[in-house]
Order: structure tokens, then sequence, then C-alpha cells
């Protein structure tokens, strides 16, 4: 079965790479799922969420956090590139669930700016596994 | 005896320094395989982006962006300085702001008005100490350079390069750095960062693929809009990332010149120590020897 070569990277680090038979990453108009043989695409990420990845050799699903980035698809390959990225693996929820507070509570002039930290702290949440 | 105490003393202190630089020296050669790690990280991000962008500019000829244009009505140009924070480099600084220098005298002939920005310690009290007008002044990152550090850079040149001259903008960026060659040769860089220039690119296996036929979600005005900018940014880690390098190979190449001074002065100093501890025994045995030789003649008599 033909499978998709991955690669999610930072600008600091490759995070994950590797085959997979499925990436759901989410774009500003609504979630997208890949298999192979999925036509050229060059998306934007929502800001804050969470992209899955599940592995050809029928492993756990892997799941990341997202800040600001995009995705491209071309023969086969997907790269994820975005600014910030964390494996859910990585993530310490209660560290995630005060960033959500933090986020929550804060009244700035910056209305924008507020949805986009709880966005992420909330997109870490689900990284991690946990219902936020 | 006082020039051999002396001497004794120099030994001691230049060994201690010796001491000193070695370390240093050792320190830079660990700092260096981690600077290089960080850029071959960097890298997957930066060529992706690259292609990326490519791609979407070869398939959407004539696509306008504001960081794209030219501006000919602004007679401002920024100049990014990337120096270190920290000395102990040999000529490292010297060579980026002479060339700097360099790059401000000859855009001043072209008659447009240079605005030095400064990244890094030295650099910044060069330019304070001549009491030189610097539009903005970054510090504190330069041994190891964060992505956030670019796009902090990144956001406030785009910023500027988006306003007129009248507004305190600029024209045209460029930017001086340090690129790492190799662990014996670094190389000041100048290039021009914006307005940006696409390239066609023909070198390697990458240049010669044809560019997949994107779709783009959900536009491609919307895809350049994110793709510009994460681009410049992505162009300034990576010169960060270069200059960061380059700076501990220089550390490591004067820490181990002023090693190899020092042992040799070490060797200098010993060769006079033991001349002047000889010549102070020589003259002790020639004067017990007269001494003696004059008892002897009187004893005798």
């Amino acid at each position: 079965m033909a499978t998709l070569k991955v690669g999610l990277v930072s600008p600091e680090r490759e995070i994950w790479s590797g085959e997979a038979k499925m990436v759901v990453a989410q774009t500003i108009e609504g979630q997208l799922g890949i298999l192979p043989g999925h036509a050229p695409v060059l998306g934007v990420l929502l800001d804050g969420s969470v992209v899955k990845i599940e592995p050809a050799d029928g492993g756990e699903a892997i799941s990341a956090m997202v800040g600001s980035g995009f995705f491209s698809i071309a023969a086969d390959e997907v790269s994820v590139l975005a600014e910030q990225a964390e494996l859910g693996t990585e993530i310490d929820v209660s560290e995630a669930r005060q960033r959500l507070q933090d986020a929550l509570s804060e009244s700035g002039d910056n209305p924008e700016e507020i949805a986009t930290a709880e966005r992420r702290a909330r997109a870490r949440l689900r990284a991690a596994g946990v219902d936020a | 005896m006082a020039q051999v105490r002396e001497l004794r003393q120099q030994i001691k202190s230049v060994k201690s320094t010796a001491k000193i630089t070695r370390a240093q020296e050792m320190i830079a050669t660990s700092r260096i395989v981690k600077a290089q790690q960080a850029v071959a990280a960097s890298k997957p991000y930066a060529d992706q982006i690259t292609q990326a962008l490519s791609a979407l500019v070869s398939h959407h000829v004539g696509i306008a962006h504001p960081l794209l244009q030219e501006q000919p009505a602004d007679t401002r140009s920024a100049v990014l300085i990337i120096t270190s924070d920290r000395g102990f480099c040999g000529a490292y600084n010297a060579n980026v702001i002479r060339e700097a220098e360099s790059l401000i005298k000859a855009l001043r002939e072209q008659g447009r008005d240079p605005v030095p920005y400064v990244v890094g310690n030295k650099g910044i009290t060069w330019y304070r100490f001549r009491d030189r007008e610097v539009e903005q002044t970054w510090n504190g990152f330069s041994d190891r350079p964060a992505f956030a550090d670019a796009e902090t850079i990144g956001r406030r040149l785009a910023a500027d390069f988006l306003k007129t001259d009248a507004e305190g903008g600029v024209g045209e960026i460029h930017v001086v750095y340090t690129e790492f060659v190799s662990m014996l040769t670094q190389q000041v860089q100048v290039r021009r960062l914006m307005p940006l220039e696409i390239e066609e690119r023909t070198e390697g296996d990458g240049g010669s693929r044809a560019l997949p036929a994107y779709e783009f979600e959900p536009s491609a005005e919307a895809a350049l809009d994110l793709l510009l900018p994460n681009y410049v940014e992505s162009r300034i880690f990576h010169m960060l990332l270069q200059s960061a390098a380059s700076f501990q190979a220089s550390v490591r190449r004067a820490m181990k010149s002023a090693t190899d001074n020092a042992n040799e002065l070490l060797g200098v100093y010993t060769r006079q120590m033991n001349q002047a501890r000889q010549a102070a025994i020589t003259q002790e045995i020639s004067e017990i020897v007269g001494g003696a030789d004059a008892l002897a003649d009187s004893g005798g008599e």
C-alpha cells in the first residue's frame, strides 16, 4: 500500500518524520484528511490546531499542537511547517492547563491575540489527549 | 637573585593565562559542534519554505505583495549588522563592522540614507561610542539564537519596510553577517534581504524537479501573506545561526593562538630564568674559589 512521507518541522528542529497512512490537519476553512494519492495542496494552518499523523507501521497515532504555519502536499510527501510545534507526548498537561487559565483570565486590548493564545492552549491540551 | 624570582612570577602568571585560554578554546570547540547542529536542524524548515515559495510564485506569475515590491521613492536603507555579545573572538566583530561601514559608505555615495540596525553588544557599543544614530538594537542571544529572536527582528524590519520614509520606514534592507564556511574559514557576507528577489534555482536535484502545481487553501494570496514573512524570518534565523557558529569558530581560533603564544612565552621565560640562575651559581662558585684562594694565600705565609 502506498504511504505518505511526512515531515513535521519547526524552524529550530525536525519534530517528527516518517511514513504515515493518513495525516489530518486543520486549515482556516476546516479539517482536511490527507491520504496517499492526494492532489498537491498548499494550505495555511489554523493557528492553534492539532495535526494528527497515523504512522504506516500501525503504531499509535501522533498528535501535535501547531501554531502559525502551513502544510504542503506533493507526490505523497506531506510537510507540515509550523513556527510553534509540540508533540502531544512532550506536553506537560498541568502546565498546559495553567496556560489555558492564563489565556482565559487575560483581558487586554488586543482580543485577537488573546483568542489565539486560548486556541493554542486548547490545542496543546487536545494534542496531549486531554479534553479542553 | 631578584631577577630569578621575578621571572618565576612571570612564568606562573603566563601559565595560568594559558590554562584559561586553553579552557576557553575547548569550550568554543564544543559549542561549534552545537552551533553546527542548530544550523543543520533548521535546514529542513528553510528548504521546505523556499520550495513552497518558489512553487507559489512560479505558478502565479505577477502575483503582487508589498514585500516583493521595489520602493524607489524611499531613500532610507536599513543595514542589519549582526555582531556578537562577547569579545575574545579575534577580528570577528571588527570584520563585520568594517564590511558594514563600507556598505554604509557605498550607499551614501549612491545618494541613499543608510540606517543601522544592530544585533549584539559589541556592535552596539561600537556605534554608541561613536555617537552614531542607530535605529534599533537587539542583544542577549548572539550565542544561541532562538527562532523567536529572528521573529522579533523580522517583524520589525518588515514593518519598517512597509512604511514610507516620512514615517521612519526604509526602502530596502541589507544584512551584514558572517557565513560559516568551515572550521577554518568564515566569511563576512553582505546580502539584500528586502525587497525579495525571486531567483530561479537550478542547482541540485531540488531545482531540476518540476514544481508541483499546488492548489491553495484558502487562497494563493492568503498563503503568500503567511509565507513571505515566515520566509524572511527563516532567512534571518539562518543568518543568526551562521553568525553564531562563526563566532564560536573565531573564539576557538583566537584562544588557540593565545594559548600557543603563552606556551612560546613560557619557553622564553624558562630559558631566561635558567640562564639567570646558572649565572648566579657560577658567580657564587667563583666567589668561593676566589675567597678560598685568598685565604690559602694569606694562611700559607
